[in-house]
């Protein structure tokens, strides 16, 4: 194997994985370790260390390796011989390139657990006492309610919740993401997280965990694997491939008998190497990298997970509940249209509802603006406003008012609400031409927000005095690639749910838009909380994300919740994910994560068992031609002799498993097809592909072997 | 001993038809009768006398213990009316049984192998015969019906810990299903010639005034069940070569017919009673794939030793029934070891090495190629269910099976079944050639030797009964040996097939969405045809190279 190759064979998912998300998005993705001989050499001393046998006794498959090994070392100090010191030396390759493997994933892991430690050594926090004093104290021995006060440069010493003031925070040592963020106490923002860095300001912490419970604890835990318990499918898959050994320890133990009645007793290395062929070595070996590799994978997409068990489940999702604005939409809603008032000119229109938006620093102001500009109208700008007139005053959004806008020349413009701005026309004597009641309904209809341009003009005396000039028409905008996306999730089985607090008629048009499955209007979080368990109560697995104090009851009860790492503590601790970059969309990648894990491990045993059928070929006939010559029909790879038979068929079942490493770590590609064609695609590849690559495989090996005196 | 591939292609023409035209009537009548409501009153009457609720509706546990109490009963009952035969009515002068001999036989009929220590003619009078063998029959049989039916039930039912009732089941199994059926099979082969009377007959032969007495019985009625209910014990030795069993090459194939038609219908039912017919489709697909390449392999075994020396020598006609010829015996071959009937019109011993390989990959594939009533299509599910299991990991999602998800549990219950058989065949055979006394009792030479151990256990521990004739098993050893395996073989699988099926009925149902592996099709089917292969042959390919192989592939 050489490092290039091995080069070629990683991508990063994203490239890969259908689910990823569309360009444009601002999350990113950690690129993982590349896998080099300087990575495989440095894992080498864990894989050596890993051969205890207190630590192979967790794979059965490989421990079996192992005895098989240690017996033929004891026959070869016995009486050794060319052909038996060859085969033992490539069993216990077999079980290093087993260990080999894990210590590989562990050691992707591991450097980015160091860079974590280093983030939390030697803080010193300053504590806070009753009396409003501070004392300084080492982070580590901080303890759940304690409070410290944190000011520009210090590192925070433990997560918690900020319960005074506001600060910019670095976070970069967890999320790679190098723009600070606003924390502050109260609402949705406030939780700290131990080892970031607070930049400005002063803020007072209320810690929330205990000692090496933090939440750099629990990464670097997750990083190293220390924390892998298995999941229920790996269990599963573990009962199925010990049963596997067991028949096959079987088979080689009653083969001796068996051959000896025929007078063709064979050695018992030979029966040792027949037993490491036939029992899945190959996926065996690998489970534990393939899993390791998983959560790394979560890992680089700025996801942690509490559990394996929760990426796997993630795998199974049927429903996915998302959060429309952020997730489906851009958050802010955006002009995209003006509807002028019948005797009122579209220009005049435009004008007027840019000037009312000129002083508004919003979202959708801005968006005002920039129609405006698209459809020909760019000034005046504020300054030449300020050159050309006497003055004007700008009238801010408030709650009372609902309207924003600009008191000029003795004019009053504002724009905003339907019912605001009626009755603000009301109140100058004005009416609302007829037309505008349509306007609004229709953009209601469509899923958008109407907003009402009107002018109170004091020089005109007559009814026009006071008039809504027309309607801007803002609309969430859905963004683009969605709608293939929930295609692509519909053809996988899965399907999404859009939770949103607009009314039922908005939802409905912009989950006709977006192409969801269902949507749930004027949601609650009781709503979210019982569309889970109705979801649940019809066999479904439900996925959501969530980031406030009130989503926790949702967050706990979906089977994988993903909390926004800028959330509440609460959420937090309800939800089994916690997305570093806080992007909703996240959710979507963890689905693919979870099936990619599945996927790898499924296709590898079956590759694994696949293979057996070519060995039984070679070695079969390598033990029996000498009593039973027809025997030798079986033969049919051609191999020169049976000793570089049985020989070559060891050192194919040993190089399968490190040439597969890399495949393991970086899990088999996988694709947003339905069932049925993922099922044809992968049975083609890793079965067909596994009854036929080892006749080739000890072929090759075997024309090498048989050059070497005394095998060939 | 000729081989006429006419003869042999239009006879599995009329089986393949005759079971695709019969398969869904009956499917359709036995879905009624598993899911009838009412009691009929023979019935009634049975559950009076057996003091059972029959609307009690039972836990797995509790409809395994009625299971194994009910076998139990029946192995005891079995074997102490055999030990007593001496002092009972209608013994035809024949003694109480040799204990190791009845008790092996008991063990054979109760476990539907229908394994056949002893010498009919010699052995068991009129009685024993009609009223302890052939109800054995019967009851083996329905037995591993209501066992898939439990399976189905624990499939189809949600959020429930009951799998119905085992007494019920097993009386309408056998009032309704397998007594109407009997009777019409024992009147076809009363008019197609097979004995039923109740006495031997004298004869005296005109030239050469000797006198015989031609041993006589119930045949007819007792070959419909043994061939119905893939039992296969004969009422004579010679089995269904034999002339008063199996008069001529229609009955043969009737025979035949007989003994694939409940296996091969089942799928159908439970297509019907999982509300998806494309299920029990697939399921027999797979089946009958199995069975045509079998039985071609078994056909191309039988005539490809026509050319041979052996042939020339006239070696080849020796245990083949002259009346038949090639054809009808390798198609019965492969139907009885495919099945777990056992019945033979052939001696397998005699067969051609690859032939008689054939016959025992046929049993080693766990008998599921459509299998024995019931036990064939229990086995042929837990197949599936492995399949699903590595197309379910192969697609991303945790593997369900018709709405039911296979977690650690399901898996270790599968796992373990599938380990069952070939841990039986492969641990015995090889203690048995350890000891050279009962190697001794294989009298052949070379690896026919070892093939006639590793048929008798591999018939046993598949509970199929039909033996490489040259051993003898009568022994305490090896009638032991044998009873173990036939018992384990059948009960261990029971116990997990049960055991599954309340696992499986307690979960809630997934719905099935485009991201569920579908269990129906041809590529689910292609799957699982290779699990099945596969799986079973990586298990017995040494022990088949040699035994079989080595002496079949001459160089």
């Amino acid at each position: 194997m050489t490092p290039q190759r091995a080069d070629l064979l990683v991508p990063t998912l994203a490239d890969g994985n259908p689910l990823g998300t569309p360009g444009e998005h601002k999350h990113h993705t950690k690129k993982p370790a590349r896998l080099t001989l300087a990575s495989v050499l440095e894992a080498l001393p864990l894989a050596v260390r890993k051969l205890a046998p207190r630590q192979m006794v967790h794979s059965p498959v490989m421990f079996t390796v192992l005895a098989g090994a240690v017996l033929c070392t004891a026959i070869c100090i016995v009486r050794p011989t060319f052909f038996g010191i060859a085969v033992t030396a490539w069993l216990w390759l077999t079980v290093l390139f087993g260990t080999l493997s894990e210590a590989i994933a562990e050691g992707r892991g591991k450097a980015q657990a160091d860079s974590l430690r280093a983030s939390r050594q030697g803080v010193i926090a300053h504590r806070r006492l009753d009396d409003g004093s501070t004392v300084d104290v080492a982070g580590t021995d901080l303890t759940k309610g304690d409070l410290v006060v944190c000011e520009a440069g210090d590192t925070i010493p433990s997560d918690g919740e900020i319960i005074e003031g506001l600060a910019s925070v670095d976070e970069s040592t967890i999320t790679g993401e190098s723009a600070p963020v606003i924390r502050e106490s109260g609402g949705d923002r406030s939780s700290v997280t131990g080892g970031t860095r607070v930049l400005s300001d002063r803020i007072v912490i209320r810690i929330t965990a205990e000692p090496g419970q933090t939440f750099i604890d629990r990464m670097i835990r997750l990083v190293e694997g220390a924390v892998r318990q298995r999941t229920p499918n790996e269990i599963a898959l573990n009962v199925l491939l010990v049963s596997l050994t067991i028949v096959f320890v079987l088979v080689t133990m009653a083969l001796a008998p068996f051959a000896a009645l025929a007078g063709a007793t064979p050695s018992p290395i030979v029966l040792v190497a027949l037993l490491v062929c036939l029992i899945p070595t190959t996926i065996g070996a690998l489970v534990p990298a393939i899993g390791i590799a998983g959560m790394d994978r979560l890992v680089q997409h700025n996801v942690l997970a509490t559990s394996g068990r929760a990426v796997e489940t993630a795998g199974d999702i049927t429903t996915l509940l998302l959060d429309k604005t952020g997730t489906i939409t851009y958050g802010n809603r955006r002009a995209v249209n003006f509807l002028a008032a019948e005797g009122t000119g579209k220009e005049t229109l435009i004008r007027i509802a840019r000037l009312s938006s000129l002083a508004d620093a919003t979202p959708e102001g801005r968006s005002i603006i920039d129609l405006a500009a698209e459809q020909g109208i760019t000034s005046p700008s504020l300054e030449e406003l300020q050159r050309t007139t006497d003055g004007f005053d700008v009238a801010e959004f408030s709650a009372t008012t609902r309207m924003s806008g600009l008191d000029l020349d003795g004019q009053m413009i504002r724009k905003g609400a339907g019912s605001a701005v009626t009755a603000f026309v009301k109140e100058f004597g004005g009416s609302v031409p007829p037309e505008i009641d349509g306007y609004v309904q229709a953009i209601s209809a469509q899923g958008g927000t109407p907003l009402l341009v009107a002018r109170i003009d004091p020089a005109v005396h007559d009814g026009a005095r006071a008039r809504v000039l027309g309607v801007i028409h803002l609309a969430d905008v859905v963004k683009p690639g969605m709608r293939d996306r929930f295609t692509e999730l519909r053809r996988m089985g899965i399907r999404t749910v859009m939770i949103t607090g607009d009314n039922p008629v908005t939802a409905s048009a912009i989950a006709a838009e977006a192409g969801v499955d269902d949507y749930l209007a004027e949601a609650t979080p009781e709503d979210k909380l019982a569309v889970i368990k109705k979801e649940q109560d019809a066999g479904r697995l439900v996925a959501m994300t969530g980031d406030g104090t009130n989503d926790a009851p949702a967050l706990a009860a979906a089977d994988v919740g993903v909390a926004m790492n800028s959330g509440t503590p609460a959420a937090k601790e309800a939800a089994n994910m916690v997305d570093l970059d806080s992007d909703p969309t996240k959710l979507i990648n963890i689905v693919g994560i979870g099936k990619q894990l599945l996927i790898t491990r499924g296709s590898l045993t079956t590759f694994s068992v696949a293979n057996d059928v070519a060995k039984y070929f070679a070695i079969v006939p390598a033990l029996f031609t000498a009593t039973f010559p027809g025997l030798g029909l079986l033969n049919i790879m051609g191999l020169s002799t049976p000793a570089s038979a049985i020989l070559s068929a060891v050192i194919f079942n040993a190089l399968i498993i490190i040439a597969l490493v890399p495949l393991a770590l970086k899990g088999v590609r996988y694709r947003a097809v339905s069932a049925q064609q993922a099922l044809a695609r992968n049975l083609l590849i890793y079965g067909l592909g596994g009854l036929i690559a080892p006749f080739i495989g000890i072929k090759i090996i075997d024309l090498f072997i048989s050059l070497i005196p005394g095998i060939g | 001993m000729t081989f006429n591939t006419v003869s042999f292609l239009v006879q599995v023409g009329v089986l393949i038809l005759a079971l695709a035209l019969l398969h869904k009537p009956l499917g359709v009548y036995m879905t009624g009768v598993f899911t009838g409501t009412t009691n009929a009153r023979p019935e009634r009457l049975f559950y009076r006398l057996a003091g059972v609720d029959a609307d009690a509706d039972q836990k797995w546990s509790i409809y395994l213990r009625s299971v194994l109490v009910f076998s139990a009963v029946s192995i005891l009952v079995v074997f102490g009316l055999q030990r007593l035969q001496g002092v009972l009515p209608g013994n035809n002068g024949l003694a109480g049984v040799d204990p190791w001999v009845a008790m092996n036989t008991a063990i054979s009929f109760v476990t539907n192998t229908n394994w056949q220590t002893y010498v009919p003619e010699a052995t068991v009078g009129i009685v024993v015969q009609m009223c302890l063998l052939a109800v054995q029959n019967f009851l083996s049989a329905a037995v591993g019906v209501v066992v898939v039916l439990a399976l189905i039930r624990g499939i189809t039912r949600t959020r429930t810990d009951r799998l119905g009732n085992f007494w019920v089941d097993l009386a309408r199994t056998s009032f309704r299903l397998l007594l109407p059926l009997a009777v019409l099979a024992a009147v076809t082969m009363v008019l197609g010639g097979v004995v039923q009377n109740f006495w031997a007959t004298d004869v005296v032969n005109q030239a050469t005034g000797v006198q015989q007495s031609i041993p006589g019985g119930p045949v007819a009625s007792q070959e419909a069940i043994k061939i119905l209910g893939t039992n296969g014990g004969g009422y004579f030795n010679a089995n269904s070569a034999h002339p008063f069993e199996n008069p001529s090459v229609f009955i043969s194939l009737f025979q035949v017919f007989l003994l694939l038609l409940i296996p091969s219908a089942l799928p159908y039912t439970y297509g019907r009673m999982v509300g998806d017919q494309r299920q029990g489709y697939t399921i027999a697909a797979v089946m009958g794939t199995l069975w045509l390449a079998s039985t071609v392999l078994m056909g191309w075994g039988v005539a490809a030793a026509q050319g041979s020396a052996t042939a020339a020598a006239g070696g080849l006609g020796e245990g083949f029934e002259q009346r038949f010829g090639g054809a009808p015996s390798a198609i019965y071959a492969a139907a009885t070891t495919l099945t777990s009937t056992g019945a033979v019109n052939v001696a397998h011993d005699s067969l051609p090495p690859l032939a008689g390989g054939t016959a025992m990959l046929n049993m080693m594939l766990g008998e599921v190629a459509p299998g024995g009533t019931g036990s064939g299509l229990y086995g042929m599910l837990i197949l599936a269910i492995i399949a699903v299991f590595i197309a379910g990991l192969m697609v991303g999602r945790t593997p369900e099976f018709l709405g039911k998800r296979i977690g650690p549990r399901e898996m270790k219950l599968a796992a373990m079944y599938i380990l069952v058989t070939p841990a039986l065949v492969l641990a015995l055979t090889g203690l048995t050639v350890l000891v050279p006394e009962q190697v001794a009792n294989a009298p052949s030479s070379g690896p026919h030797k070892f093939s006639e151990i590793l048929y008798a256990f591999t018939s046993g521990a598949n509970n199929n009964g039909s033996a490489f004739g040259g051993i003898t098993t009568s022994g305490p050893y090896l009638s032991a040996l044998l009873g173990v395996a036939m018992l384990l073989g059948r009960f261990l699988p029971i116990v997990l097939v049960l055991a599954l099926a309340g696992s499986l009925a307690q979960q809630r149902r997934i719905p099935q969405s485009s991201g569920t592996v579908p269990t129906h099709g041809w590529l689910f089917g292609s799957l699982l045809l290779a699990v099945t292969v596969i799986l079973t042959a990586l298990s017995y390919f040494p022990a088949l190279a040699l035994g079989p192989l080595a002496e079949g592939l001459i160089r």
